[in-house]
């Protein structure tokens, strides 16, 4: 879902950067906060594992693939701010690296695949801790709706920006990036819910999101 | 912490190095709705150093998710540290 250059207009990717900006600076006061000793690994092997999943394309419908976006799990595991961090170091290595994603794009694509998906994800959590049984199966649950909506949420920002740009009608582009991320999404959610199970039954005292009392 | 850390970034790098250069190369959701669309023309070409991960080879698309990986964990790693202080 990267951006790539030449996609949107300079109003549109100024736009989105501001916002971009402001949430990985909040980010980073989150984690100067939220990081005590024992988590402070956790923030780069978590964007370590978000960047080489992100390299596993699996098949969709029709010659199309889809691939993870981590956006869900890092909220998951980190909180939703910090999340939006790992996610900017990701894309913007990816960006700078490999010329994956667009450099003018970079705000855009952080918004995207890191920042909204990670706020949908971290408010899903919250909401669902008050309504749902304590229980293992509840919580993953609830991870995988939350990272196919995030993907959903992602594809539909994604859609706004380039019709706004004046790329492409927002008739036309909506429906198509729904269909095809309705597939992919599902992908995110089987990987971030096999991900989160893994690492509730090593370590689920690194689950940020995982309420007290709910058995690993 | 440390062998959660040292067994988590294995894996990641395993993935990125091992994996990758088996995975889909058909183009991703928003590249499909691009050319189906019309508007794929549109994106600039870039240099980069290792540009679209060395796709050329499934050598270099593994070694570039290995070197991809390593980076990420040192800034993020480096990024974590700095806001402790």
């Amino acid at each position: 879902m990267h951006i790539p250059d030449g996609f949107l207009s300079p109003e549109v990717a100024a736009a989105c950067a501001v916002p971009a900006i402001g949430a990985v600076g909040y980010g980073l006061r989150r984690a100067s906060r939220e990081l005590d000793e024992r988590r402070v690994p956790l923030l780069g092997v978590t964007a370590a594992f978000v960047f080489a999943a992100q390299m596993l394309n699996f098949p969709v419908a029709g010659g199309t693939s889809g691939h993870f976006l981590g956006a869900a799990l890092a909220a998951i595991l980190l909180g939703p701010w910090l999340a939006g961090l790992v996610l900017s170091v990701v894309l913007v290595v990816q960006s700078f690296v490999f010329a994956d994603g667009g450099v003018t794009a970079l705000g855009a694509n952080v918004l995207n695949m890191g920042v909204i998906g990670a706020l949908v994800v971290g408010g899903l959590m919250v909401g669902a801790q008050r309504v749902l049984p304590q229980r293992r199966g509840a919580f993953l649950a609830v991870a995988g709706v939350g990272a196919w909506l995030a993907v959903m949420a992602g594809a539909t920002a994604t859609a706004f920006e380039l019709a706004i740009s004046g790329t492409v009608p927002l008739g036309t582009v909506l429906p198509a990036m729904l269909g095809v991320h309705t597939l992919i999404g599902i992908g995110e959610a089987v990987i971030t819910v096999a991900a989160v199970s893994a690492v509730m039954t090593t370590r689920p005292d690194v689950v940020r999101a995982l309420p007290q009392g709910v058995p690993a | 912490m440390k062998w959660f850390t040292i067994l988590v970034l294995a894996l990641a790098i395993g993935l990125a190095t091992a994996a990758s250069p088996f995975a889909s190369s058909s183009p991703d959701g928003l590249e499909r709705v691009a050319t189906d669309k019309g508007f794929a023309p549109r994106a600039e070409s870039r240099e980069a150093p290792l540009l679209d991960y060395g796709s050329d080879s499934k050598l270099a698309t593994g070694l570039a998710g290995f070197a991809g990986t390593l980076l990420v964990f040192a800034i993020g790693g480096a990024i974590a540290r700095a806001a402790r202080r």
